[in-house]
């Protein structure tokens, strides 16, 4: 009788769970570029211009990571979230940082997992109303109808604002900055509510910005920052000191302009040498290379620079620093020294 | 002479399992549902693994936690303080109501325009196929975002049917009391009197009256073969037991006295020396009570300064003024001092809290109100019923796209239908109206009914496309607000996913109890 042969084994291979990489720069630096999530599109925070080309204050923070890593400003993936993807995107690694004026809270370091690594603008929850209507408290806002983006901390706020002052309002949910403009300019909510600088930002493209008015009350606390994912302190690093380091050289006089001049040779100040990599090894402690922070600041210019050039008085935004400034002008704008 | 062939031997060998058809087929099988159960398998541990590397464990703790936003259209009650699972019922019952009221128009307008199709008449029928073909082709997204858009761009703001200084408003209400507006369409409401109830018990025995009467009349045709007419005597029973209830109940809730209950005032004062005594009253009112409502009529005669706080139900409203949230509410003249005496025994309760002097009927059994523009503070209309234009744009768009495959429909089940059937009735000498209600349409709806079953479940899925007009339906409380709230998302989508199978599953059931009732019975 003929033999047979049974070929019956399966074999259950390459089954072993993808466990996702920890070195989030090792995967950045094998793609080649940083994927950063920002807005939709704020103008003066991170909108494309009239090239396509992304600008704006959040995206500064993200070009100056990619050109801390790659010595590029412009190896940079922008990839555009809502209020309501900016989270999942994050977490699913389809972005390695969040640039995205989102506010710094507990919850969202602990139960979401994330870890926000500065705040780069110390903002404050605002109300917009049209001029007409001729309300100027935010306690007159009994009945009003809200344009509110939702899954934000100012959805939150503003429930909690209206409940403990028992103001009544009817909530008009809004996925983006775009969609809020369109439904407050037609007037199917009398009220628009974000952070005062969104609001002054949005205010800012209207066609006639004159004939609406920021009220005076702020309802919250808004430390806004770029954070990124538990796990994996050391990509955690390198995003939280390219941000001080843009503080650091904006306190140390370090601007885009003697950039070039003050990183040549070593100074004769020991903590611009140690920033600009002239002097010790902090770029290696992160990984990346001596001139990184020079990088850094290249890519935009230093905090203020970044400040003024998108968002300051001279812009059509027109924010002040405010709580903005340095802290040795009195601001809240602080970095831990480079040592 | 014949040869005998060995018997089979009875051994078994493992390649049997292949190469025997009598063992193949099983074996495929069995391979096929390993390797299902490997994939499974490796699907939820993978996910498992990859949340504890997170540090994120699976539970559904956040649904107990304080949800902490608002909802703008609430079926049920619902404030920021409740939980993420109320949240999630307001946006459940949103989905209900929208997928309801589109199956019900979606069947309508199929059912015409399936009609109008086959129209004998050269422009009906066109235009109807324009109809069809316009909405199946188009996405429905951009239907909803269009319809949206044409609600609020191009109606007006509230604030045009303001009057100005010189009493001349830009926009007048249709009738006076409908107003379209970009902030939604306010028409009149209903209140209830504390005895409505007993118009729907009159109501759910009209309508056993009618059941009975029609088969009163089928078993007098089957019978004696006289048509006994039955519109006219069940418009009847539908109507005249109601109207007569109405007047009995308001004969009897008119008499009904009510008085307020005041925080802070003073025993036996009245509701003048009241508004005089703390300025502005804050009252707490219930826009779907009469009761309330009449209070709300007797504060506006009386020309006191006031402001109205909606609240849900009694409880909600008696919670209110007890947490300081109002002043005045109205109650029962005979629960009143009970009423008093539970608001003070409140904890943290520290306020003078009396029965001011005037009485008021209830009001009829239900009393109608009327939505209208506030004189100061913010334009908007108070009192009435506000039909959001999100909840506009989403059933009109839901229901004509739904309703374009309807019509497809139900046009293949009539021409189902042989000409041989029409023709043999109309022989028989029946009209074409009956020829259609007695013998075309029993055939049609056993070709009708399995296809539209699918129409509504794709009508229910559709609704989730709420998001994008910001209707506050379950893909946007539970798997939108409270998601990104509490980053429960496998969770959250999970839950989200049982809910739009259980509603499907149940609709699929119901119409499927429908079509078995239909088909044809073989014996």
């Amino acid at each position: 009788m003929k033999k047979t042969v049974f070929f019956g084994a399966l074999t259950v291979a390459g089954l072993a769970a993808g466990m996702a990489s920890a070195a989030t720069l090792d995967d950045v630096k094998a793609r080649g570029s940083l994927n950063c999530g920002v807005t939709t599109g704020l103008v003066g925070f991170a909108a494309p211009d009239a090239n396509g080309v992304w600008t704006g204050f959040d995206v500064g923070i993200c070009r100056a990571v990619a050109a801390a890593i790659f010595g590029d400003p412009s190896a940079v993936e922008f990839v555009p979230t809502t209020g309501q993807t900016r989270f999942t995107a994050l977490a699913s690694g389809e972005i390695d940082l969040l640039a995205r004026n989102t506010t710094w809270t507990m919850s969202r370091d602990a139960d979401l997992k994330f870890e926000f690594v500065g705040v780069n603008y110390y903002d404050g929850q605002g109300f917009m109303v049209p001029k007409a209507l001729g309300i100027s408290s935010a306690k007159d806002l009994d009945g009003a109808t809200v344009c509110i983006q939702t899954g934000t901390t100012t959805e939150l706020n503003l429930a909690d604002f209206f409940r403990t002052n028992n103001l009544s309002y009817d909530p008009v949910p809004i996925e983006t900055n775009a969609e809020a403009q369109q439904q407050y300019l037609a007037g199917a909510c009398d009220v628009f509510t974000t952070d005062a600088s969104g609001l002054a930002a949005t205010r800012a493209t209207f066609e006639s910005p004159e004939d609406h008015v920021l009220l005076p009350e702020i309802i919250s606390k808004e430390p806004l920052g770029p954070l990124v994912r538990h796990g994996d302190n050391e990509w955690g690093d390198i995003a939280r000191w390219t941000l001080n380091a843009l503080i650091t050289a904006e306190e140390l006089g370090i601007t885009s302009s003697n950039l070039a001049e003050m990183s040549a040779a070593p100074t004769d100040n020991p903590e611009v040498n140690r920033l600009l990599g002239t002097e010790g090894e902090l770029g290696a402690m992160l990984g990346l290379e001596p001139d990184w922070a020079k990088n850094a600041i290249a890519a935009g210019g230093n905090y203020g620079e970044l400040f003024e050039k998108n968002i300051g008085e001279n812009t059509p935004i027109g924010l002040a620093r405010g709580l903005n400034a340095m802290w040795t002008e009195g601001g809240l704008i602080y970095s831990p020294p480079f040592r | 002479m014949s040869t005998l062939t060995d018997p089979p031997s009875n051994t078994f060998r493992l390649s049997q399992l292949i190469y025997d058809t009598r063992y193949r087929s099983i074996t495929i099988q069995v391979v096929a549902l390993i390797l299902l159960c490997i994939a499974f398998y490796w699907l939820i541990n993978n996910t498992v693994q990859n949340l504890a590397n997170l540090g994120k464990e699976f539970n559904f703790g956040f649904l107990s936690s304080r949800a902490g936003y608002d909802i703008n259209q609430r079926p049920i009650p619902y404030d920021n303080s409740m939980t993420h699972w109320r949240a999630a019922l307001v946006g459940m019952s949103n989905t209900l109501l929208v997928s309801f009221l589109g199956c019900i128009a979606a069947t309508i307008i199929g059912v015409i325009f399936g009609v109008l199709r086959l129209s004998n008449n050269w422009v009906v029928s066109r235009l109807a196929a324009v109809y069809v073909e316009g909405f199946r082709n188009v996405p429905l997204l951009l239907w909803i975002i269009a319809i949206f858009a044409l609600f609020t761009e191009g109606m007006d703001p509230p604030n045009t049917f303001r009057p100005n200084a010189e009493g001349i408003a830009q926009n007048d209400m249709i009738f006076g009391v409908i107003a379209i507006t970009n902030q939604g369409t306010f028409m009149p409401g209903l209140a209830w009197s504390s005895l409505a109830w007993v118009m729907t018990l009159v109501l759910i025995a009209s309508i056993a009256g009618i059941i009975f009467l029609r088969r009163r009349a089928r078993d007098i045709q089957a019978e004696t073969g006289r048509i006994v007419p039955v519109f006219l005597p069940s418009l009847g029973v539908f109507i005249v037991p109601l109207v007569l209830a109405y007047f009995a109940l308001s004969a009897v809730s008119q008499r009904n006295e009510q008085v307020f209950i005041a925080v802070g005032a003073e025993r036996g004062m009245d509701l003048a020396s009241f508004a005089e005594a703390s300025g502005r009253i804050n009252y707490c009112g219930i826009p779907n009570q009469a009761g309330s409502i009449n209070g709300q009529r007797y504060l506006q005669a009386a020309d006191v300064n006031f402001r109205r706080g909606d609240y849900f139900g009694d409880t909600d409203a008696r919670q209110a003024l007890a947490a300081g949230n109002c002043s005045l509410i109205i109650a029962d003249a005979s629960e009143a001092t009970a009423l008093i005496a539970e608001i003070e025994a409140t904890p943290l309760f520290d306020e003078r809290i009396a029965v001011l002097s005037d009485t008021l009927p209830e009001g009829r059994a239900i009393e109608v109100h009327y939505p209208k523009m506030t004189e100061r503070g913010i334009p908007r209309f108070e009192d009435g019923f506000q039909l959001r234009n999100p909840l506009i744009a989403l059933w009109l768009a839901l229901s004509l796209y739904t309703g374009a495959f309807i019509a497809e429909i139900v046009r293949a089940g009539i021409m189902a239908v042989s000409r041989g059937q029409s023709e043999a009735a109309f022989a028989l000498g029946l009209r074409p109206n009956r020829t259609m209600r007695l013998v075309i349409l029993p055939q049609a709806l056993r070709v009708i009914v399995p296809p539209l079953i699918s129409q509504f479940l794709n009508l229910t899925k559709n609704s989730s496309l709420a998001i994008a007009v910001g209707y506050m339906d379950v893909r946007a409380t539970l798997g939108g607000i409270t998601i990104n709230q509490t980053g429960r998302e496998l969770e959250g989508i999970l839950l989200m996913g049982m809910f739009y199978l259980a509603l499907s599953i149940a609709i699929s059931s119901v119409m499927n109890f429908y079509n078995n009732r239909n088909t044809l019975k073989e014996r």
